[in-house]
């Protein structure tokens, strides 16, 4: 939010050759004037202002960070005053001194709205108006003081606007590792239930554990030991330069240092949810599960560039089979096994997809986004329709789907395990499978549909036919992730069918970087693992797609970890041409 | 030849399973529409209520489908984030409901109903208005020359931010609209049930819309919007400020979209940040219907869209003795989406934009 209106004020900027870096310089542009540091205040006071009232702030409070020391909702309104002093100091006029001091003016501007919140709020009852203008929002602003330390926020976040103008101005090699190492106290503070339970477990490492971490957020040592390790490793490795000497290894060295990280990754993913107690096992099975469907759109989105918004339609297909062949209860018909209703989970999925997809695959791409989310909502309402309740169970579902593998409870294999490797084993095959295809005649085909699809007609690919086996494939994939859905919750209801599967896929791809694997499963750890852990995420899950969805388009379309082809493509036009024939009356009135 | 022969077939399938979806269509309208009617299991009253109901629905429907179509007319973008004005606009309008009817004013006698409805209306397009003028300015503008999926994704999101920050601000509960007692009173008309909120919304609607009609089609500024729509660099070559006839039209329409959200708050008495998302697509679908880029095919399309919904599945689905069929009127809204994209996604009027232009 805060870059997103910092950046559209700062004026159109001059894309080049490499964008992702044009945009961010652009972002940060330093243009050494007063008002520009005054503007990042104001707009910072706007952003901290939205933060409080939308909820955020006093939703995360509770939870703490560093335990006993500050809250995550501190966190989120202090995060901001750094922001904003960050990108104020840039915008100073030169010199270290006047850097310090525009971080702290645009710090106490924002600070101050905040204050001027606080005291509007001691005289008006906001509540009616705005759910969270309350007591609690004040007493987390003031320290509990009320209106009395209505002057707390100005001061608190000009403090904040000073340091991070401070940190702005450090040399690189300094500033770097501090940056980091505050961005690693966040991330570990936040984990730090997690990963405390396994810690705990053995006698070896439980006292560690207990000196680091409390029982939520870290402890005072534990923030310091980290910040001393991420400092302190990264200037070691600048010291020792680590990264100049991988840089110059030969190709078959560096592949074979690689192994031992690439083995400890993989023993990794197999221990992960061994040790870290059920409940974030099943978190880690769900995250496995959008990894494998998010591997199956990105061949109809990533590479066919056919944006489906209607992938939950497939998910219901796969989902509502497994459970009538599978189910031991009222609806099941069959009693199968799992291992057997798989296969037809998938095959009848691929065959809704091409039943679907025939009809509106000759239409353009954004009326078929439309269209597919049409699908998905005809689906959701007929699963959960009078219509189809003799058959699907309606909103209650059909209930006592087995598990694929019969085992005794305390087996390594139980509850949510089974699933999460089974999801795996398929993960892997999906991925395998996407990048055979991605680099066969079809995938190439694929791309240069996405590319043009008349060029693509003229080199004589069939385009119905090329986009179907994409929007199928996509499909089975879908279908196969319901079914393994169906059997982690061990029911299938209604309202399991909605829209937001569609939107979470979507999102994972769009934002991890279309086409690209790591991406996929970097998109499934934030957007999907992090608001299934925690509760206050899972309240902004949403909010935060709609922030993400709309800055990846505007920054970064080819999302954070992009494919290297469609890197190129989306920034290929930049080189050769750095406005297009409408921007130039774009750039006259823009301001 | 061989792979030639293989491609001929393959369309010709896909050609006959269009026609058989088709005529399966056609054959579910005519016999359900028959036998609910030979059944005579409604009376004429029935379905000259449901008309009315579909009238108003309608209105309220082609109010909101005037932004997607003035919207895509001129930037051929899907503002995916209309519904959640249209949303903004009914909260912005609730509050000034609420703030009326606690001094009192709300309720006093008819012509203080009538001037309270006339502010709410006024307070939500304004609210709506400044709403939508930011977003352009800042979700859309940027991406204003990407291919197009960037822009829709950008949008999608922008409806999220929306939604969800109206939920985080105001908490996922039921806004209930004051009662506006004068609304909720029978019109004297013999046999048919009529209430005065049925004939409010129907004709602010079409005052509205005759109004918009009358602005694009006679000011110099609609006129400037009807040559940026028709082409971009020519318009800017003729003199015409390209941004300001594009941030005008956002700002017409989500106005439109604010007045509706009132209405439909008059009108269902229920808000909750979700209320957005089903009228926008909704209204998304009139606007393809009556061809998009087309301001009196929206109107038509919106009107048209709230009769098949209405009357639609009581008409063609009772007859096949499908239970409870007005559970599935949403279903209805989507399938009609999904078809006239299918078969005629250049709408009942026509696109004002070719699709090779688009």
């Amino acid at each position: 939010m805060s870059e997103a209106t910092a950046a559209s004020t700062s004026g159109p900027g001059k894309a080049t050759a490499n964008a992702p870096d044009a945009a961010l310089e652009q972002l940060l542009a330093p243009r050494a004037d007063w008002r520009g540091v005054v503007r990042v205040g104001l707009l910072g006071g706007v952003v901290a202002l939205y933060l409080c009232l939308v909820g955020i702030v006093p939703t995360f409070d509770p939870r703490a960070l560093v335990a006993g020391i500050i809250s995550l909702g501190d966190t989120a309104i202090l995060g901001t005053g750094l922001a904003i002093g960050f990108l104020a100091s840039l915008r100073s006029p030169d010199g270290p001194r006047r850097a310090i001091g525009a971080g702290a003016l645009a710090g106490a501007l924002a600070g101050a709205m905040l204050t001027l919140f606080v005291i509007l709020g001691s005289i008006v009852d906001l509540r009616a108006v705005a759910l969270h203008a309350s007591p609690a929002t004040y007493d987390i602003l003031t320290f509990g003081l009320g209106v009395a330390g209505s002057w707390i926020p100005t001061v608190a976040m000009g403090l904040a606007g000073a340091v991070a103008g401070g940190i702005a101005v450090l040399p690189k090699r300094v500033r770097e590792p501090i940056i980091l190492g505050l961005m690693s106290l966040l991330v570990v503070g936040l984990f730090a239930g997690v990963i405390r339970t396994p810690m705990l477990a053995s006698p070896l490492t439980s006292a560690l554990g207990r000196f680091l971490f409390a029982s939520e957020g870290l402890t005072v040592a534990g923030a310091i030991a980290t910040l001393v390790a991420v400092v302190g490793g990264q200037a070691l490795s600048r010291r020792l330069g680590v990264r100049q000497r991988v840089r110059e290894m030969p190709e078959t060295r560096r592949r074979r240092m690689r192994m031992p990280f690439l083995v400890l990754g993989v023993l990794f993913v197999l221990w992960l949810p061994q040790g870290v107690g059920s409940f974030f096992a099943q978190v880690v099975a769900v995250v496995t599960l959008y990894v494998l469907m998010g591997f199956g759109l990105n061949i109809t989105l990533g590479l066919a560039g056919l944006l489906d918004l209607g992938f939950v339609a497939f998910f219901a297909v796969g989902a509502y089979t497994v459970g009538l062949l599978t189910a031991t209860g009222e609806f099941g018909i069959a009693g199968w096994p799992f291992w057997a209703a798989i296969p037809f989970a998938v095959l009848l999925a691929m065959l809704f997809g091409a039943f679907l997809g025939l009809p509106i695959l000759g239409i353009r791409g954004d009326y078929l986004a439309i269209a597919t989310l049409g699908f998905g909502e005809i689906i959701r309402i007929l699963a959960g329709s009078d219509l189809m309740k003799p058959l699907l169970g309606g909103p209650r579902g059909i209930t006592s789907i087995p598990k694929p593998i019969e085992v005794s409870p305390d087996s390594f294999l139980a509850g949510p395990l089974q699933i999460y490797y089974i999801a795996l084993a398929c993960a892997v095959v999906v991925a395998f499978v996407a990048v055979r295809l991605r680099d066969s005649r079809l995938g190439r085909a694929w791309v240069a549909i996405r590319e043009d699809e008349d060029v693509a007609e003229a080199m004589g690919i069939n385009l119905v036919q090329t986009k179907l086996l994409a929007y199928m494939l996509g499909a089975a994939f879908a279908g196969l992730g319901g079914a393994i859905f169906a059997t982690l919750l061990g029911a299938i209801i209604s309202s399991s069918i909605n829209l937001y599967v569609s939107i979470n896929v979507a999102a994972i791809i769009i934002v991890g970087g279309m086409g690209s694997i790591p991406g996929v499963v970097l998109g499934s750890i934030f957007l999907i693992g992090v608001p299934e852990l925690f509760r206050e995420f899972s309240e902004y899950r949403f909010l935060f797609y709609g922030v993400a969805l709309m800055a990846m388009m505007i920054y970064r379309p080819e999302g954070i970890l992009p494919s290297g082809i469609t890197k190129r493509e989306l920034h290929a036009s930049d080189a050769v041409q750095p406005a297009g024939p409408t921007a130039a009356p774009m750039t006259e009135t823009g301001r | 030849m061989h792979v030639r022969l293989a491609d001929r077939l393959t369309d010709l399938s896909i050609a006959s399973f269009l026609w058989a979806f088709r005529i399966g269509v056609v054959l579910v309208v005519v016999v359900g529409s028959y036998l609910t009617l030979a059944s005579g299991k409604y009376a004429a009253e029935t379905w000259v209520n449901l008309i009315v109901t579909g009238l108003t629905l309608g209105s309220i429907y082609a109010l909101v489908a005037l932004g997607y179509t003035m919207v895509y007319g001129i930037l051929r973008m899907i503002n995916f984030a209309h519904g959640e004005i249209f949303m903004c606009g009914a909260f912005a309008g609730y509050f000034a409901a609420v703030a009326l009817n606690q001094i009192g004013f709300l309720n006093a006698s008819w012509v203080t109903s009538l001037v309270s409805i006339g502010i709410m209306i006024l307070v939500a397009a304004a609210f709506s208005t400044l709403l939508a003028v930011l977003l352009e300015r800042i979700a859309y503008r940027p991406l204003r020359n990407a291919p197009r999926l960037i822009p829709l994704i950008s949008a999608i999101g922008a409806s999220f931010f929306l939604q969800y920050t109206i939920r985080g601000w105001l908490g996922p509960g039921i806004y209930a609209y004051p009662d506006v007692t004068v609304l909720s009173q029978q019109v004297p008309i013999a046999f048919i049930r009529l209430r005065w909120i049925d004939v409010l919304v129907v004709t602010s609607a079409l005052s509205m819309m005759a109004g918009l009609y009358f602005f694009v089609m006679r000011t110099k500024i609609g006129t400037a919007i009807r040559a940026v729509s028709e082409d971009k660099a020519t318009a800017a070559l003729m003199g015409i400020d390209v941004n300001r006839a594009i941030v005008t039209t956002f700002a017409v329409g989500a106005a439109m979209a604010g007045a509706a959200g009132v209405l439909f708050g008059l009108m269902f008495r229920q808000i909750n940040f979700f209320s957005g998302f089903e009228p926008g697509l909704k209204a998304f679908t009139a606007a393809v219907l009556g061809g998009i880029g087309n301001v009196p095919g929206a109107m038509l399309g919106g009107l048209f869209l709230g009769q098949i919904e209405s009357v639609g599945p009581t008409l063609f689905l009772d007859g096949l003795n499908v239970p409870s069929p007005s559970g599935l009127a949403k279903a209805i809204a989507f399938i009609m989406l999904v078809l006239i994209l299918v078969f005629r996604p250049s709408g009942i009027l026509g696109e004002r934009i070719s699709g090779q232009r688009a």
